[in-house]
């Protein structure tokens, strides 16, 4: 399944003093089995993006294909649209809403019109891919469970959609490096073993440089850059231009680059430099 | 839709109007809003009419800003308009089917219409040219003498202040959750009004819970910023009354007065 | 400034009523003009000992002094909490007025004032975080580095001579980030503020002058940021990040590389190499 933006342009408040271009003359197209990172700094139209994939928003102009509907048609169905296109937004927790974990995943499921075996069938499954022991805690009131916990039950409630594609605003907010690690690592795994396509927006450079295949990078409501992940961190002065950065490890291994011409110097995790940085102290020693 | 509604937005400027001392302005209004229902003729309606584009024109205020506000509430005007016209009997004009329309119920509708309009533009221009801080203040501060009685003025204006500041934030938190719920597939838009009240229990929740958060947080922050009440707290901005505040009160309770009055002429 | 003795704190857990320690048995010194970083991860008890220090919450048993005043005296409260201010985490859940300047100006309100000279302060608070142009703004239609800058200014128009900061970047994007930590740094070494500041950033933590990591309610690091992120497999353990130059060297030592590991920043590595 595949998602084509066509010429998208998204104002807000159209024809008053606040009118602001949203998105410019957006087009790209996201691929089956593609993980990619948008990222852009805040007010970058970053989360209007992402907000137009499921058709939350309706764009000003342009067209959006999801799995080769025009979502821009006014007789498109929408709630088949975000069955398949499933939405994580920022800080999700705050939207939990029912009396019992099992209750508030099976929110969506029941939505979709499914029979009570089916929902059930789903929660578990869903549970299950984010780590929750389904047995222990359906039951239990979702606002006393810990801070990862609630997160977590948040993204099983749109998992329990079976999205085709997922995209995640910002999934690691707030949490500890404990924390942002098991959940980066559960949508690694989704990616990996569901064969989810996911959209992964993040401020963290860090953590796209080590998931994602592909990278988006928004300015002032544009796509500056669409390339693989190796290519845009090549391109870090550009990226700092834009308030943004690169990984400390690539910047580190850009500047030895620049200083011996034999480093690689697009690096993009600790153990990649590792491997240069030891092969370029053996040359050091053979010489 | 909700971004149109005018009443209570503040329109800053630096114009004599936006200077003048908060409590002069609530008791001018005060008096307006009074007056409207002693006016029985059309007549004191012109003056009340050049009195608002006075303060229209001397404010800064677009007028096209203050007819905004008008149209949210446009319904409730027509409804009174229609049931003063097809509900008063008298001299019937002509018949609409089962209903009539009489000279007089035309009269009174349109009497009726133009003073809810003028009460709402009334209103709005106080909200327009005064920052909620200064109405805040000036409630304070007008209240203050009843104090002696139990009433809680300064803590019903901190409240009407933290309420304020909170509309925004809690408007955006429920744009927020709308979304997110409908992106698991809820729908807030279709099905009967039992249906939709049901729907909105995923929207209500949450917002209420967040809202304990906030206030609760916020009840936290206060407390370390060493608020504990009004005795003894002192204002960056203290209000003064001068010679202008004097003047314009003075004035108006002239003007004011003689519209009253032409209601025993 | 700031002395803790044996403090614990105890609370009723909501789920099952018993009775847990956030904060167990706890002593330490917190000298002035110190600029001191707690780490831990989530419910490790940082925030729980961050409110000790203003009074916020009083400790189950031990002391806790702020310039020689007992939090467990009433009397003193007020001045606790002027002398040792605090800023939180979500800027919108601090911000109690509807125009920068007024919700600056709130604290010193609140300490009774005289207006001339909370006008002075505001200021002179806005000033030190550069808002000065956004004084008669809506806080809400602010960035969250500003709005979090604005807070900040709050805290400082109080006059305090220290400033408890829990987790103050958490919820920013990193422009944000960076606009409060350099407003940080700047409170500490211009303005000879004592500042403790609570963070899971690794590049926040190596600017301090020392480093409490804390677990389960005890200290169980303390040394300054050298000292701390050299221990990269202990810090690793305690669920927290090293800087990744810093991963770097340690993964080169082990391979057998003749390599310091103390190393925290770009420069300090591409000088060895």
């Amino acid at each position: 399944m595949t998602i084509k933006l066509n010429n998208l342009t998204f104002v807000y408040n159209p024809n008053t003093p606040f009118e602001k271009k949203a998105l410019d003359d957006i087009s790209l197209e996201i691929r089956e089995g593609e993980f990619i990172g948008l990222i852009g700094h805040t007010g970058s139209g970053k989360s209007t993006l992402v907000q137009h994939l499921n058709g939350l928003i309706k764009p000003t102009s342009g067209n959006i294909i999801v799995d080769g509907v025009n979502i821009v048609e006014k007789d498109a169905n929408l709630k088949e649209i975000r069955q398949k296109v499933g939405l994580v937004f920022q800080y999700p927790e705050h939207q939990l809403f029912e009396e019992t974990v099992y209750r508030d995943i099976a929110f969506g499921p029941k939505n979709l019109g499914l029979k009570d075996e089916q929902v059930e069938e789903r929660v578990k499954e869903a549970m299950e891919l984010v780590g929750l022991d389904y047995e222990s805690l359906k039951d239990r009131s979702p606002f006393e469970l810990s801070g990862g916990q609630k997160r977590r039950v948040a993204i099983a409630g749109v998992l329990a959609m079976k999205p085709k594609v997922l995209i995640l605003d910002e999934p690691t907010a707030g949490l500890d490096p404990r924390g942002r690690d098991e959940i980066l690592g559960e949508i690694q795994k989704l990616y990996q073993k569901e064969n989810i396509t996911i959209v992964l927006v993040s401020h963290s450079m860090e953590d796209i440089a080590k998931l994602v295949n592909r990278i988006l990078v928004m300015h002032r409501g544009k796509i500056q850059m669409d390339d693989k992940t190796r290519e845009v961190f090549k391109r870090a002065d550009e990226l700092e231009k834009m308030g943004l950065g690169v990984p400390q490890i690539t910047k580190l291994m850009k500047i030895l680059g620049e200083r011996e011409k034999d480093i690689k110097d697009t690096i993009l995790t600790v153990k990649e430099a590792k491997e240069e940085v030891l092969k370029y102290l053996r040359r050091k020693k053979d010489a | 839709m909700l971004k149109d509604i005018t009443i209570g937005q503040y329109f800053p400027g630096n114009t004599l109007i936006h200077k003048l001392d908060p409590r002069i302005k609530i008791i001018i209004i005060s008096l307006f809003i009074f007056s409207l229902f002693f006016i029985k003729s059309f007549i004191p309606y012109i003056f009340i009419l050049g009195f608002i584009l006075m303060v229209v024109k001397i404010s800064k205020v677009p007028l096209k800003f203050i007819l905004k506000g008008i149209r949210p509430l446009l319904f409730i005007i027509l409804i009174t308009f229609f049931i003063n016209i097809f509900m008063t009997r008298g001299e019937v004009l002509f018949e609409l089917g089962p209903l009539t329309v009489t000279k007089e119920g035309l009269r009174l509708g349109f009497f009726m219409g133009i003073r809810l309009i003028f009460l709402i533009t009334g209103t709005s221009l106080l909200t327009l040219t005064t920052s909620p801080i200064a109405l805040t203040d000036g409630i304070e501060k007008l209240l203050t003498p009843l104090k002696r009685i139990g009433l809680p003025a300064h803590e019903l204006a901190m409240m009407m202040t933290i309420a304020l500041r909170f509309i925004p934030t809690l408007l955006e938190e429920t744009d927020k959750i709308m979304k997110a719920q409908m992106a698991r597939g809820a729908d807030f838009e279709s099905g009967n009004i039992l249906n939709r009240a049901k729907n909105l229990v995923p929207l209500l929740v949450p917002l209420f819970i967040n809202a304990f958060r906030r206030a609760d947080e916020l009840a936290t922050a206060m407390e370390a910023r060493c608020y504990r009440g009004g005795d003894n707290r002192t204002r960056l901005n203290e209000l003064k009354l001068d010679k202008k505040d004097i003047g314009a009160l003075v004035s108006m309770v002239v003007f004011f007065g003689i519209i009253v009055s032409t209601r025993f002429i | 400034m700031i002395k803790i003795e044996k403090a614990t704190y105890e609370y009723k857990s909501l789920i099952d009523d018993s009775i847990q320690q956030a904060v167990k048995n706890i002593s330490l010194e917190i000298q002035k003009g110190e600029f001191l970083v707690i780490l831990g991860h989530n419910g490790s008890g940082k925030s729980t000992l961050a409110k000790l220090m203003n009074g916020l919450i009083i400790p189950s048993s031990g002391d806790v002094e702020v310039m020689g005043m007992n939090t467990k005296d009433e009397e003193n409260i007020w001045n606790i909490r002027e002398k040792a201010g605090m800023v939180f985490q979500n800027p919108d859940n601090q911000i109690v007025a509807t125009i920068v300047e007024e919700d600056v100006a709130f604290g010193p309100e609140n300490l009774g004032i005289p207006p001339k000279e909370i006008r002075e302060r505001v200021d002179k608070a806005l000033e030190v975080v550069e808002m000065v142009e956004y004084k008669s703004h809506a806080p809400h239609l602010l960035s969250g580095g500003q709005k979090q800058r604005v807070a900040i200014a709050g805290i400082l128009a109080m006059n305090p001579d220290c400033i408890i900061l829990d987790e103050p970047t958490a919820m920013l994007d990193p422009t944000g980030r960076i606009e409060v930590m350099n407003t940080i740094k700047k409170l500490n070494k211009v303005e000879a503020k004592t500042i403790i500041l609570i963070t899971h950033y690794m590049d926040e933590a190596v600017e301090a002058d020392r480093i409490l990591v804390m677990e389960e309610g005890n200290i169980v690091m303390e040394g300054t940021p050298k000292e701390i992120f050299s221990q990269v497999e202990k810090v690793k353990e305690l669920g927290l990040d090293v800087p990744q130059v810093t991963e770097l060297a340690y993964e080169l030592k082990k391979e057998g590389i003749d390599i310091k590991n103390d190393i925290l920043s770009i420069e300090e590595l591409v000088e060895l190499l």
